[in-house]
């Protein structure tokens, strides 16, 4: 993992002096961090940039992992699709079984850190173990949490109501609770395989595996194959590019065979595209970073025509590499967005076909738009603010008032 | 020309660094009725970060974003008479946050009466999502008490400390002027420099413009005196 000295040539000296300066207040805490896996999802991958770099600033940063069985994993898998607003088949025997685990764990997880974060529903009863400790529990909501199944969020309220703090990544997830909310934005690491810098050949042979033409202008989408991204919806704005000005089109994704819905949308995507040479439909294994950071640098312009969205961290990837960007203007992409300024926000398929022509067309206006963009992400969306977003986090739970005099 | 010396402050500029913290209110908000009665009953910290938090979150853009209620209300309601009303408050003129709601309110309140057609309401995802900031502020390890040290100082901080010495030391603190031109007139005697840093409008340019801009003023300060005579 890099240490912090590497992302000075990227986000300057006085960011890492910042980080420092802001970190010896919170030297003399331990932050015992848990969720429910060591590895794969984003949480872990967070977790797994974040405590190295947090102990490299001196703070005590721990990470535990609670134990559970198939059946539990199972019910939090359906509570994770209900919080996201899906429907799903759940009875009073997952609401046992998720709390069987809870109490197990709560029996068998000693509590130790100063402040507790706790990730996500699976051990959010953790919260159990408060009564007569000193430390603050504070529950990091991962998800998209703006339209929950009222009965899984009812569920989860009574311990949610007994935290200290909680955590979200959007504005759009905020909830009408008792507790403190603070707004912590997921951050893109600058030095990882998706976002650092490729060298022309790199990009040139990965346009040459999938049989892009380099000469022709490159309008991207990348996303998995979900309803909510609306790749049909890109497809018509393309062909509607298409009848001014030569270009092609790629949409790249995850092949997200465990999905049916996922496995649904590709075939269509590929049946509407099947007869359009210049629309490449790439689906794509996990884990291919390498390829997809290619294919966003070697893009003309990047389109990200979500109709809901948490977050959005492809537009962050998009900016971050200084393209001009289309992108849908809801949930968190209006945060990294601000229209015409660093990038063209749409809200039909005629705004985004408008869109990304007046990019293809005036270059300098997209390449200015890209410039905004990429400071944008360089100032606010970067790793190295959201570990100032937790250090101040940490800081936040010991004071009170809007004004902290450190 | 005058060859004056430059003179010592009496009292140490200590350079102090603001950085924040977004917390969420929970309010969603859909027209401008809504928006209304909410700019007249949030913490103050809410309506002091939709109207300052752009200024550090748009360091390098020119020229910069308008303030959120303004940008709101064009983007999402398409309302951009209004829109440009808010844009063009003169936030620089208030002295505290409470006087900058009032024109807000107040500004907004008018369209409404003026207004006879019907309210418009945001389509779903575009809803404004009331927010707060918490302010932390740290010492750094900077200080000058000559006007050279100040530019040596000045050229290398990050741009979250003149945020706190332009921005949030007049407005949030209620100092009513700038901490940099307090300094300048109270302890090193230099009013007139004083004077022509407080008279700039922070509001229209970036941070690192402003940077340059009162660079460019010390320069032209010390050009006109000679460096302070050795004491022994």
């Amino acid at each position: 993992m890099p240490t912090l000295k590497e992302y000075e040539p990227i986000v300057g000296h006085q960011v890492i002096e910042e980080l420092a300066l802001i970190a010896d207040k919170a030297k003399h805490l331990t932050v015992q961090n848990i969720n429910s896996t060591a590895v794969g999802g984003g949480v872990a991958e967070i977790l797994n940039r974040m405590i190295p770099l947090l102990l490299e600033l001196g703070v005590n940063a721990r990470w535990d992992v609670i134990k559970g069985g198939e059946k539990f994993f199972k019910v939090t898998k359906k509570f994770h699709n209900a919080l996201h607003g899906k429907q799903e088949d759940i009875g009073p025997e997952d609401f046992t079984a998720f709390m069987e685990t809870s109490e197990m764990n709560n029996k068998s997880m000693e509590l130790t850190g100063d402040i507790l974060l706790i990730h996500d529903p699976q051990p959010i009863a953790l919260v159990n173990q408060r009564d007569g400790k000193k430390a603050k529990f504070v529950w990091r909501c991962h998800i998209d949490v703006s339209n929950p199944d009222e009965r899984v969020w009812s569920f989860l309220r009574p311990f949610l109501d007994r935290y200290d703090a909680s955590v979200f990544s959007a504005p759009s997830f905020s909830q009408q609770i008792p507790i403190p909310q603070f707004l912590i934005a997921p951050s893109i690491d600058p030095l990882s395989d998706k976002n650092k810098e490729l060298s022309q050949d790199t990009i040139d042979s990965v346009m040459n595996r999938f049989h892009l033409d380099p000469e022709k202008p490159m309008v991207t989408q990348v996303s998995r194959f979900d309803y909510l991204k609306d790749p049909l919806g890109v497809i018509q704005a393309f062909e509607m590019v298409q009848r001014n000005i030569d270009c092609q089109l790629v949409l790249a994704g995850g092949e997200a065979t465990d999905d049916p819905e996922s496995v649904e949308v590709l075939t269509k995507v590929r049946e509407r595209a099947a007869h359009n040479s210049d629309i490449h439909v790439l689906a794509i294994p996990s884990g291919s970073d390498i390829e997809i950071n290619a294919l966003q640098r070697a893009s003309t312009v990047i389109v990200q025509k979500s109709i809901k969205e948490g977050f959005g961290l492809t537009v962050s990837e998009a900016l971050w590499k200084g393209k001009p960007l289309v992108a849908g203007g809801v949930g968190g992409i209006t945060l990294q967005v601000s229209h015409k300024y660093s990038g063209l926000l749409c809200h039909s398929i005629e705004g985004a076909a408008h869109s990304i022509k007046q990019l293809l067309q005036n270059q300098e206006f997209g390449k200015k738009l890209g410039q905004n963009g990429r400071e944008h992400i360089r100032q606010n969306f970067l790793l190295t603010r959201h570990l100032r977003d937790y250090l101040l986090l940490f800081i936040s739970l010991f004071h009170e008032g809007d004004v902290i005099q450190l | 020309m005058t060859d004056t010396p430059l003179p010592v402050a009496r009292d140490v500029f200590h350079f102090y660094n603001r950085v924040h913290l977004r917390a969420l209110t929970g309010i969603k908000i859909k027209n401008l009725r809504e928006l209304l009665e909410h700019v007249k009953t949030v913490p103050g910290s809410v309506i002091y970060h939709h109207t300052h938090h752009y200024l550090q979150q748009h360091q390098s853009l020119t020229p910069e974003p308008p303030n959120d209620f303004a940008y709101w209300v064009t983007e999402a309601l398409n309302e951009n008479e209004l829109g440009e009303k808010l844009t063009s408050i003169n936030t620089c003129e208030f002295s505290s946050i409470r006087a900058l709601r009032e024109k807000i309110a107040d500004t907004i309140e008018k369209h409404l009466e003026k207004s006879k057609h019907s309210l418009k309401e945001a389509n779903e995802g575009q809803e404004f999502y009331l927010m707060r900031s918490i302010s932390f502020v740290l010492p750094t390890p900077y200080s000058a008490q000559t006007l050279q040290e100040f530019v040596e100082i000045l050229k290398k901080v990050s741009v979250h400390s003149i945020y706190y010495h332009m921005f949030e030391a007049k407005l949030r603190l209620e100092k009513g002027v700038n901490d940099f031109s307090l300094w300048l007139e109270t302890s090193l005697g230099m009013p007139d420099l004083a004077k022509k840093i407080a008279r700039l409008d922070p509001y229209t340019h970036t941070i690192e413009g402003l940077r340059e801009k009162i660079l460019h003023m010390c320069g032209l300060a010390m050009a006109k005196s000679t460096p302070p005579r050795e004491t022994n």
